[in-house]
């Protein structure tokens, strides 16, 4: 899959779930993009490094997010 | 102190060494500032550590959020954003974010190493440490968001250290000391966990992982590092022909020329050592014996306990075909019961490059896992769920007999179509000549 593709889905994707969600497992982006994990990885890893996405972590569990969409208050459940 | 800490006080009470005590000579020692440190945070977050601890003691309740998008750029995982909900009651702690740093193979520093990570966090940090958190790294507790590229630019340029793993990914190996200064290592923890760091250094640093996962390495059954019970892939040395026996050493313990277990016991005087009862018959395997002076092992039956080599190192010594088991989904009790790894792979020579180690064992779990697991879900819970009939599949490895835990364990294990000669086609009319309608 072409890189822009791929990020196109993983934008729409996110931003229509935006409403009710903002942080994301791996695996969601993975099957937005219907690829294999670590086929899925070196296309989300890129979306990391050019700012489209950007990580967020409790610690001991890692999720994914739009860069800038939501807010720390989503991890309390007050928005 | 810049709070009143009475609850934290009374911990200091009790006949152990406290932690409370120690975060006092801290906030004690930033104050003075005898080393005329130049602090990038602020000068009294010690105090109000535990200030706020103490609040919270006080409240029944914690004052942390939970999270947050604090890392280094390109990096996942390393720094666990950590924000007090009570800013302006303690703003030396309203950033207070926990690195980890990989720590040394088998935890060896030199005093320089430990004293320029130290002065690093005194400067950039508040100055508190974890010598070692659970997973092994070292722990830089509390510092705040501005501080972090400039802790890890420093980190890896002027000291040559990484972070390690949190969140979803790989988190740093851990070995034992190993062959560096350990007779009983089988083969090179430190050289395995280093290229297995190094390999899967995407894995480490960009979580993809359903959650945690971690190797760890012990050169012997011994365990120094307990990877059977800590790692979800342990990797503990063994050896797969005999025990080397040195007759004449044995009896030099017979005869008390030599202390059992190189005198680690040696406190107290448990009387003239009885090697019936102090090694023969606690072999779990019942598998030694006296021939007259002989020493025998049937090595066949020898589970490689260590016990015997432990109490008689002089005397007895691992075998020379050596390498390594492989056990899997190792864990604590996190969303399901602690597990202890199961053993997939009996045996494997550590040979670098460990290419069958790589390509055969870790990375066909991983694409399994990454595949099936759900989210948040160790290795060890999938292999539940999935059996571990799934797991040889995915694995390509043969069952073994050596894999049974013990008998009845897991008595519905499915035969497939394929499996069985001829298929789920039978002869009716064969059938009948033995069994009535
Ligand atoms: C009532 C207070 C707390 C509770 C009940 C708690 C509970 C836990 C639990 C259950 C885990 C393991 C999570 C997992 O592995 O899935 C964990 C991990 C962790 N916690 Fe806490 N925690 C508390 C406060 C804190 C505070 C105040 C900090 C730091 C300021 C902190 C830092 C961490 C870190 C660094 C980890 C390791 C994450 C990892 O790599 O697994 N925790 N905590
Ligand atoms: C090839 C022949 C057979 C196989 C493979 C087989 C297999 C099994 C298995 C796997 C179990 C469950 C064991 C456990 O829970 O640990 C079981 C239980 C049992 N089997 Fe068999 N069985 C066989 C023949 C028989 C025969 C011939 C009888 C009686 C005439 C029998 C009576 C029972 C009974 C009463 C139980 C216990 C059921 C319970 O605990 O609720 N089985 N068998
Ligand atoms: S696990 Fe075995 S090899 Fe490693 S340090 Fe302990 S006794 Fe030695
Ligand atoms: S290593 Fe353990 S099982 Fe093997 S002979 Fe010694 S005591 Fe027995």
């Amino acid at each position: 899959m072409e890189y822009e593709e791929a990020k196109k889905m993983i934008v729409d994707g996110l931003t229509k779930k935006m409403k009710t969600k903002t942080k994301f497992y791996f695996n969601d982006l993975a099957k937005i993009i219907d690829l294999k994990p670590r086929e899925a990885k070196k296309l989300i890893n890129q979306m990391i490094q050019d700012g489209t996405l950007e990580y967020w972590s409790s610690g001991s569990t890692s999720l994914y997010g739009l860069k800038g969409a939501g807010k720390q208050a989503h991890a309390e459940h007050e928005d | 102190m810049k709070h009143e800490t009475p609850l934290l006080d009374q911990l200091e009470s009790g006949p152990w060494p406290s932690f409370v005590s120690d975060m006092k000579q801290e906030a004690e020692r930033r104050a003075k500032n005898p080393d005329n440190i130049e602090y990038q945070i602020p000068v009294d977050v010690v105090e109000d550590i535990m200030g706020l601890l103490e609040l919270s003691y006080v409240h029944g309740r914690t004052h942390w959020k939970h999270g947050g998008i604090v890392g280094v750029f390109g990096y996942g995982g390393g720094v666990i954003g950590r924000y007090c909900d009570q800013p302006e009651m303690f703003p030396g702690v309203a950033h207070f974010h926990t690195m980890r740093i990989a720590q040394p193979g088998a935890k060896f520093y030199t005093t320089e190493h430990l004293r320029n990570l130290c002065d690093l966090w005194d400067r950039r940090g508040s100055g508190l440490t974890n010598m070692h958190g659970s997973t092994g790294d070292i722990i830089f507790l509390g510092t705040t968001t501005k501080q972090i590229e400039e802790i890890f630019f420093e980190l890896t340029h002027n000291i040559g250290q990484d972070l390690g793993g949190s969140g979803s990914n790989l988190r740093t190996p851990a070995d034992c000391i190993g062959q560096a200064r350990c007779e009983y290592a089988c083969y090179d923890t430190q050289d395995l966990c280093y290229d297995l760091t190094m390999e899967y250094q995407d894995e480490l640093h960009r979580p993809a992982f359903p959650y945690k996962f971690k190797f760890k390495m012990d050169g012997c059954p011994n365990g120094c590092v307990a990877s059977i019970a800590r790692s979800d892939m342990a990797f503990i040395g063994t050896w797969r022909d005999d025990i080397k026996i040195d007759q004449e050493a044995v009896q030099a313990y017979i005869g008390g020329e030599f202390v059992p277990n190189a005198g680690a016991h040696s406190g107290r005087d448990w009387g003239a050592f009885d090697i019936q009862k102090e090694v023969i018959g606690l072999c779990p395997t019942e598998c030694m014996w006296m021939d007259g002076k002989e020493l025998k092992i049937d090595n066949k039956e020898c589970n490689r306990c260590m016990h015997c080599i432990n109490v008689m190192p002089r005397a007895l010594r691992i075998g020379d075909d050596r390498g390594l088991s492989v056990l899997v989904g190792g864990k604590a009790p996190i969303l399901d019961g602690a597990q202890l790894c199961t053993l997939i792979v009996p045996f494997v020579k550590a040979e670098s490059p460990y290419t069958e180690i790589k390509e055969n064992i870790i990375e066909p779990i991983w694409d399994w896992w990454m595949e099936e697991g759900k989210n948040r879900e160790r290795l060890g819970e999938l292999m539940k769920r999935q059996g571990m009939q799934k797991l040889l599949e995915v694995t390509g490895l043969e069952p073994d007999v050596r894999m049974v835990q013990e008998p009845r364990t897991n008595p519905y294990i499915f035969w497939k179509e394929e499996e069985v000669e001829g298929g789920w086609d039978r002869d009716i009319n064969e059938f009948r000549k033995y069994h009535q309608r």
